[in-house]
């Protein structure tokens, strides 16, 4: 069983809570950030598993106990160029979101949607109109595209999402 | 014999390059794609024979021995799995495929979905029949990627948001998942499965809690299980039909799968798990409940997967032989039945206009061949005699009856799980199929993938779903054998002895 030392394990923490508080964020951007981070952690992690280090693992160079274990370092490097190439579609995933909705906001779900438009008319009745024309909305599929996100504007900002970004 | 193993996997990736460079001729691409997964689906049954009447069949990969190299497993389990997934696969790109010439002429090539088709079908493969935990971590990525480029392909902006969903919660657990591996590593030294049975063992009891909860987790998200199973019915139901019930018919039993794998090989209980009892009535009972409350055919679906799912977790919480061929079998017959559902429901998309259930009515009288195609797999998900869910349930339920009170207890919950499947199926029967007759609704966004409330269904999308039908009405008409199979599967699952000597030979193992 290796055990690693306190200050990788420090870090690996940190890592690891830098990550996952920032995939708790609302923008993608962050989300981003924090899976690229988490992805580092679990790297390091992954390499650290492989006990102290040592020399390189090339046969023949080193005596056989000096040499550090080489299949750490393996899994590592393929899961360092599977979170690369994931982030770099998740990049691409958010700019494409940016161009079709005009933020990088990750949304409320269509079930979280529907309970606060359940509850908008008892906190005010004026609202009750416009939230049953998107609540029709969202029972097609590509209509409720036209609507975005009808809740955050009007918890933030007043009814309807006017003026979102669309020219943006 | 062993060269056979490695086929699955190579085929299909294979496949995948030569659809790129053939994207031009899309008649080219079509007859690789399902050649190769006609192949696969071959190769599949001839190993399964073998494995059934044999020993696993083991490939070891660059002639590396376990534990040090890679290896290929394909033993009862994994083979049957192997063959129901590819023959779903095939009926789904056939499916896909006229589905495209009915909207785009038969002319058009797609320069990325017969590629990344493929490569989701290399990663299903390669984790039915991996030996090795990283490399089951590959797999995983290779099928999740191929996913991410299928849920989010042509899209629009509702479905960028599942499908935005989709792609972080499934980079989250694929994160743990590598930190599990590596805390695994740490502890034993080995990523081998066979190997990992031995060593795990030898750790402290609370070490191996810590790990097993750890796969769970990781595991039950990709299955998703309650209460991990949120992202599932809002990322599913936006996408096109065949992806849809491709995703709902394999990715999810593929985590089922590597729970099965890891929890009975690596992580063995003496008895029930209560966790996974109580997270198995759980999901069974919100599933269920959770697609009462739907509106969206493709929601009240995907809720029902999410019920489903853990009537799978229920087999494996029993944890003996019985209740394990119990989940292989209710695995075999959900894969068929539920990407099946999620063709109809194309379909009927296509020619309502709407997945809202509130604005059909009358298909019945319409389209007499849609409700013969709705109301087999719908009675089939329900479990009623003499359909395959109703072998499957029974396998279940025995399973649980003879292994205690508690087991006893939550066979009741998929009794009552299962009439309120049946109460979810006959609600959208008479809903959709019954009724008066409502025109159909336009296409309210012509521009995406989705294309709905046209009279262009072809009648070989039709056949396509008829196909998966009569898969599912076969496995119903052999379930004598293949129950068989599944018990031995379980067996085998439950002694780990063959698996251990298969893949390290007879002198390592105890």
């Amino acid at each position: 069983m290796n055990t690693i030392n306190m200050s990788m394990a420090v870090v690996v923490a940190v890592l690891y809570g830098v990550g996952f508080y920032l995939l708790l964020q609302r923008s993608l951007m962050r989300v981003l950030i924090g899976i690229v981070v988490l992805g580092h952690g679990a790297n390091l992690l992954l390499q650290l598993a492989g006990g102290p280090p040592a020399r390189a693992p090339i046969l023949g160079s080193a005596p056989d106990e000096q040499i550090a274990d080489p299949l750490p370092q393996a899994l590592a490097l393929t899961a360092i160029v599977i979170t690369f190439a994931l982030t770099t579609y998740l990049l691409a995933l958010g700019y494409r979101s940016w161009v079709l909705v005009g933020h990088d906001e990750v949304q409320d779900d269509i079930e979280d949607r529907r309970i606060a438009h359940r509850r908008a008319p008892e906190a005010s009745m004026g609202e009750e109109a416009g939230s049953d024309d998107m609540s029709e909305d969202e029972d097609d599929p590509g209509s409720a595209a036209a609507s975005g996100d009808p809740v955050e504007p009007s918890v933030t900002s007043g009814p309807a999402g006017s003026g979102r970004g669309v020219g943006r | 014999m062993s060269a056979l193993v490695t086929l699955p996997v190579l085929l299909p990736m294979l496949g995948a390059a030569l659809t790129v460079l053939f994207s031009r001729s899309a008649f080219v691409q079509r007859l690789i794609g399902i050649v190769v997964l006609a192949v696969v689906s071959a190769v599949a049954a001839v190993l399964l024979v073998a494995a059934d009447q044999g020993a696993p069949v083991v490939a070891e990969l660059g002639g590396w021995p376990a534990p040090v190299g890679i290896v290929l497993v394909a033993d009862r389990l994994a083979a049957l799995l192997l063959l129901i997934s590819t023959l779903v696969t095939l009926a789904v790109l056939l499916y896909a495929i006229d589905q495209r010439i009915a909207d785009y002429g038969r002319e058009t090539a797609s320069t990325t979905f017969h590629p990344i088709f493929l490569l989701l079908s290399t990663g299903v493969s390669l984790a039915y029949l991996t030996g090795d935990l990283f490399t089951l971590f590959v797999a995983f990525e290779i099928m999740l990627a191929a996913s991410y480029v299928l849920i989010t392909r042509r899209t629009s902006a509702t479905r960028i948001r599942s499908g935005m969903t989709y792609v972080i919660i499934s980079l989250t657990s694929s994160l743990l998942f590598l930190t599990t591996i590596a805390l695994v590593y740490a502890a034993t030294g080995s990523v081998n499965l066979a190997d990992l049975a031995e060593r795990v063992g030898e750790l402290p009891t609370g070490l191996q809690t810590v790990l097993a909860l750890m796969t769970v987790v990781v595991f039950g998200i990709k299955a998703a299980m309650v209460p991990l199973h949120f992202w599932l019915p809002d990322s599913y139901p936006n996408a096109p039909a065949p992806v849809t019930a491709l995703f709902a018919g394999l990715l999810t039993k593929v985590g089922i799968y590597a729970l099965l794998r890891t929890q009975t090989l690596i992580f063995p209980l003496d008895g029930p798990s209560t966790l996974l009892l109580v997270i198995a009535s759980l999901t069974m009972l919100i599933g269920a409940l959770g697609a009462l409350a739907q509106d969206d055919l493709n929601r009240l679906l995907s809720f029902l997967l999410v019920s489903h799912i853990g009537f799978m977790l229920f087999g494996l919480a029993v944890f003996d032989a019985a209740g394990i061929a119990g989940t292989a079998l209710y695995v075999v017959h959900h894969i068929t039945v539920q990407a099946t559902l999620f063709l109809v429901s194309g379909l009927i998309t296509r020619r309502t206009g709407t997945v809202s259930i509130d604005a059909m009515g009358g298909l019945a009288k319409t389209s007499p061949a849609l409700a013969v195609l709705f109301a087999v797999p719908a009675l089939t998900l329900a479990g009623i005699p003499p359909t395959s869910g109703f072998v499957a349930k029974l396998a279940l339920l025995q399973a649980g009856a003879g292994a205690g009170l508690e087991t006893s207890l939550v066979a009741g919950v998929v009794i009552l799980a299962s009439l309120l499947t049946l109460y979810a199926m006959v609600r959208v029967w008479v809903r959709v199929f019954w009724g008066a007759e409502k025109p159909p609704l336009t296409d309210p966004d012509p521009t995406d993938e989705l294309i709905v409330g046209t009279a262009r269904t072809a009648k070989p999308m039709y056949v396509a779903t008829g196909a998966l039908v009569a898969v599912s009405l076969t496995i119903a008409m052999v379930a004598g054998p293949l129950s068989a199979v599944t018990g031995r599967a379980g067996q085998d699952l439950f002694d780990r002895a063959p698996y251990q000597v298969a893949v390290l030979g007879e002198e390592r193992t105890p």
